[in-house]
């Protein structure tokens, strides 16, 4: 029964997505900006919220109808004069979190942003740790008989 | 033995994401809940299908009576599929159905309704993206169900089949009601 | 047309190719754990064997798109009567089926030279490197047979036509892309195989090390091929001017090459010094294991891609079953017999050693932290918690700055010695080079560019420190000897292959810096006689029309383009193309490519008043990028030329010559 949900599901994504159009073509659209920082800001935000039918596109990419949307959104925000944050929590609020490309600092996602400089002290610790082991370890005894071993061989080459 | 168990870990660190990808096979990755689950049911004021003069807003839906809202459109062929389904919840299970007629013109929308049947108490009619917006729709159709005091309480995405309509829409119905 | 018995005859070629690959596996490995020679003879007449039936099955298929044979529901899914040859022939791999198939065919052709070139290898270790490909074979040949087989038939019911090879996949960097990506994949399936026969036989010594690098390096170097590529198709074929997107199927590739690259220089600590045994075993089986799990999350549904295969969680379920054996048992095996006793080379911190394990580890946490990132969402949704997406903007923020540590510890490497370094001989190998760097690349954007960008200098000063001791090592060397010819002829391959490929890591970062910081993008709307300027180059539209091209109708844009006031003008014509099969629309981007920029022009959409909206962008130094991947490539190989993998030492050979001569300092 839940494979046929999940099958009737993944056939819906598909309608939805057809219907949506086919995403491959960049989303090329004409649009006037008098301020670059307002351009800028507004590239920047359509290239950090995702499409929500789109396999992984950025709503700057996608031609899909609801990217085209949240572009006249982000944009009709940016002439309001609303701040980069308030934009993206208003897609937010609509979409959920899924459409944020930039995953927020919160609880569930400590893991995800921590993880590297953890890494990074465990590792730090790991090098000392070995480097100090070793640094002992190098001043191996020499047995007599390689010793003597040792001084034939020196000899040998000096003569040759 | 100290040496066996850091040796151990990457062997643990493998099952540990071998559990999670098994589960992810199950998981549907389009399969999104709602950003308004629990939230009221986003302000709007926009004239109606049939009588362009009328005009409704959010009280429309805080009467104190269940209503399943559909978003439909003409272009639609899943909204056209999943109308039988529609008009039994209207008419034999006795729920209060109210449709968002988007990105259409009135014509179509008309037409499709004449054609497919009219389970809808009232449509709000809303060709520019305006409420459809605020609940976060990207396709059609999607249904969601807002209890008698504009919380919406369940959201359906896509075509509503009849097993959906035993399993999951009326149980959700019966539970808010 | 259709074919009488051809899709069967491959058909039954793989079952027997994977009962061959099953004798493989199991009948040396069992042979050398209990000493039968007879046994262990199996492996290499299997393994050419293996090849030779996995090689017909191909050819059948092959020949079943070229002969347009709709009854066979491969071709009839990915071909098309009007398909030019050469798609025909790349449509093969173009599919879930047929990709797995080339997989299998690699793997077995990688078998097969292993079996070929180890002649000088001990019998019982080739029987075990032989039975755990044998193994690995088995597995992948059975995933073909039990849910991908690409042989199925359509009978009775044979369409007239094929349903066309997807638009976006009809282009020369589809063809190169996925045999060069799964040669490097499939590659390290050998030193894998090394890493767990040196396990089970509790042998490994610097020789092992010796024989198991120029497979390593040859595998990561078609792996860098293969994803340069992809990033080089990307960036011309789909229309929007990115080069990396941090998708999980790109990021898939990543993961493999990251340890793929930890482990080659692991290798050659190994050989060298004897040290960092259990290092490089465990690197060589992640980075397997990661070429696994790519292919797992490619073609499982579980993550959201562009790239992804039609999905199929009965497929999925399998590959993880095949990741979950594999996997699970090479670290069970790894963590039951893992060198005990390690030798104990000592070194310092300021040693090659040492700036070699911590380049490793940052490699190493740079892939947790990207394989982290691409499943995270996985493991919210899975844990309850949400849908959340993980994309660019975190996976830059994280891999620029270890990129920037990689660098800084690599322009150290380069100089240090082995064991130990005096401070005073890094300091005067590396001051002018630290100097230089901060100048010229603080420099550099402000005498070149309009605007001055301190990430881009950045970039500029960590490529240089790369570079810049490698150049006062050339010439040092140069200088020492009788004639710069003289000095340059003595230095080997191997050194060369070394400053090649680390060279080409200081390329690739210039190329990123500048790009991402430089690049000019414009969206305009342009009919015939408009003109636009776009970084000194003016864009004049002169004409649109229509052409028909073998399976598409096109609309084509006529553009010339002038830089500044010269008069000499070039043509750009993008078009957008909608092809006939499959109705879809596709847009044909015009590139004018540059060694230090290109420029790019892509058609939008139809303004329907006789106007057209294009984007126009100016990408400088975006070829460095794949030059640098090129000249890594390039690199990697040269490092194993060298005449003393050629030679192949005998097992005989003592372990002294792990330890290079007093005196002789780092070379590669």
């Amino acid at each position: 029964m839940a494979l046929m949900r999940l099958s009737r599901l993944l056939t819906t994504a598909l309608v939805l997505l057809l219907v949506a159009g086919l995403a491959q073509a960049a989303a090329i659209e004409v649009r006037e900006f008098d301020d670059p920082v307002l351009e800028e800001r507004y590239r920047d935000l359509t290239a950090s919220l995702r499409c929500p039918t789109c396999q992984n596109q950025a709503i700057n990419d996608s031609d899909a109808p609801v990217s085209g949307d949240m572009r006249d959104r982000v944009y009709r925000l940016l002439m309001d004069g609303r701040a980069d944050i308030e934009i993206r929590n208003h897609m937010v609020e609509r979409f959920g979190d899924y459409v944020l490309y930039n995953p927020r600092l919160e609880g569930r996602t400590y893991l995800l942003w921590g993880l590297p400089a953890v890494l990074g002290l465990l590792g730090l610790v790991l090098v000392g740790l070995l480097v100090r082991a070793r640094r002992n370890a190098s001043n191996r005894e020499l047995s007599a008989e390689e010793r003597a071993r040792l001084d034939a061989l020196i000899n040998r080459e000096r003569t040759e | 033995m100290n040496r066996r168990l850091i040796l151990l870990l990457p062997l643990a660190g493998f099952l540990a994401l071998a559990v999670f990808l098994y589960q992810g096979l199950s998981l549907n990755p389009f399969h999104r809940e709602s950003a308004l689950m629990a939230r009221e049911f986003p302000a709007f004021d926009l004239a109606t299908l049939k009588e362009p003069e009328r005009r409704v807003d959010r009280d429309l839906l805080t009467t104190g009576e269940l209503t399943l809202v559909n978003v439909w459109g003409e272009w639609c062929p899943e909204c056209k599929r999943e109308m039988p389904q529609l008009l039994d919840l209207a008419e034999r299970h006795d729920i209060r159905l109210v449709g968002i007629s988007w990105k259409d013109t009135r014509e179509k929308a008309l037409g499709f309704l004449e054609e497919f049947g009219d389970p809808f108490e009232v449509n709000i009619f809303d060709p520019d993206n305006e409420l459809a917006f605020e609940l976060g729709v990207y396709g059609a159709p999607e249904t969601f169900l807002v209890d008698g005091d504009g919380v919406i309480r369940y959201h359906h995405t896509g075509y509503i089949a009849p097993g959906d309509v035993t399993e999951t829409i009326l149980p959700e119905v019966e539970q808010w009601r | 047309m259709q074919t009488l018995m051809i899709p069967e005859i491959g058909h039954y070629a793989l079952v027997i190719a994977m009962l061959m690959a099953a004798v493989q596996g199991v009948l040396p490995l069992a042979g050398a754990a209990t000493r039968r020679p007879l046994w262990m003879a199996y492996a290499r007449p299997m393994a050419a064997g293996q090849l030779l039936f996995v090689a017909i099955a191909y050819a059948c298929l092959t020949a079943s798109y070229m002969l347009d044979d709709f009854s066979v529901t491969n071709v009839a899914n990915n071909s098309n009567s009007m398909l030019p040859w050469y798609y025909k022939l790349s449509a093969v791999w173009g599919n879930h089926e047929g990709s797995v198939l080339l997989w299998s065919l690699l793997l077995a052709a990688w078998g097969y030279f292993a079996s070929r070139f180890s002649r000088e290898l001990p019998r019982d270790m080739v029987a075990r490197v032989l039975g755990v490909l044998g193994l690995v074979g088995t597995g992948f040949l059975a995933f073909v047979l039990v849910t991908s087989n690409p042989f199925e038939r359509l009978l009775p019911n044979v369409p007239g036509d094929g349903a066309d090879l997807n638009p976006l996949l009809q282009d020369i960097g589809l063809i190169m892309h996925p045999p060069m990506l799964y040669m490097g994949y499939v590659g390290f399936s050998v030193v894998f195989a090394f890493a767990i026969a040196a396990l089970l036989g509790g042998r490994l010594d610097a020789a092992w090390a010796r024989w198991a690098r120029p497979w390593t390096n040859l595998a990561w170097a078609f792996l860098t091929v293969g994803i340069a590529l992809g990033s080089w198709w990307a960036y011309y074929e789909l229309g929007w001017g990115g080069w990396w997107f941090w998708d999980p199927v790109e990021n898939a590739s990543l993961l493999p090459w990251l340890t793929g690259t930890a482990l080659m220089h692991s290798l050659a600590v190994t050989e060298k010094r004897g040290a960092f045994k259990s290092w490089t075993l465990l690197l060589a089986i992640f980075t397997f294991s990661l070429s696994l799990l790519g292919t797992f999350l490619v073609r499982s549904g579980v993550l959201t891609s562009v790239h992804a295969f039609a999905n199929d969680p009965s497929r999925g379920q399998f590959i993880l079953m095949l990741l979950g054996i594999t996997v699970g048992l090479s670290l069970l095996v790894f963590a039951l017999r893992a060198p005990r006793v390690g030798h104990k080379v000592g070194f310092t911190w300021l040693s090659r050693d040492a700036l070699l394990l911590i380049n490793n580890i940052l490699l190493v946490i740079m892939t947790i932290t990207v394989l982290m990132g691409t499943v995270y969402p996985l493991l919210l949704d899975a844990l309850g918690l949400g849908k959340i997406s993980v994309g660019p903007p975190y996976f830059n923020a994280l891999f620029v700055p270890l990129t920037l540590l990689l660098a800084l510890f690599m322009g150290l490497g380069q100089v240090a010695r082995w064991k130990q370094t005096p401070v005073s001989l890094l300091v005067s190998r590396l001051w002018l080079a630290a100097v230089g760097a901060v100048i010229l690349g603080a420099a550099l954007p402000l005498l070149f560019a309009e605007r001055w960008s301190p990430a881009v200098a950045i970039g500029l000063i960590a490529a240089l420190w790369i570079v810049l001791p490698i150049l006062r090592d050339l010439f040092e060397k140069a200088r020492n000897a009788s004639s710069v010819g003289a000095g340059l002829k003595k230095l080997s391959l191997a050194y060369w292959g070394m400053q090649l490929g680390h060279l080409g890591v200081a390329v690739t970062i210039v190329g990123v810096a500048v790009v991402s910081n430089y690049s000019i993008e414009q969206n305009v709307r342009m009919a015939p006689g408009d003109s636009v300027e776009v970084a000194g180059y003016t864009f004049t539209m002169n004409e649109l029309s229509s052409r028909q091209g073998a399976n598409f109708l096109a609309d084509r844009a006529n553009i010339s383009v002038q830089h500044g006031d010269s008069s000499r003008s070039f043509a750009m014509n993008p078009e957008k193309r909608l092809y006939l099969a499959t109705r879809m629309p596709m847009s044909q981007v015009a590139l004018r490519p540059g060694f230090l920029r290109d420029l790019y022009v892509a058609m939008g959409e139809d303004l329907g008043d006789g106007s057209w909206a294009l984007r126009v962008q100016y990408k400088p130094f975006v070829r460095w990028l794949w030059l640098g991947g090129l000249l890594m490539a390039f690199g990697g190989v040269l490092a194993v030329a060298d005449k003393r993998y050629r030679r192949l030492a005998t097992a005989r050979d003592p372990e002294a010559r792990a330890a290079p001569a007093p005196g002789r300092e780092a070379s590669a």
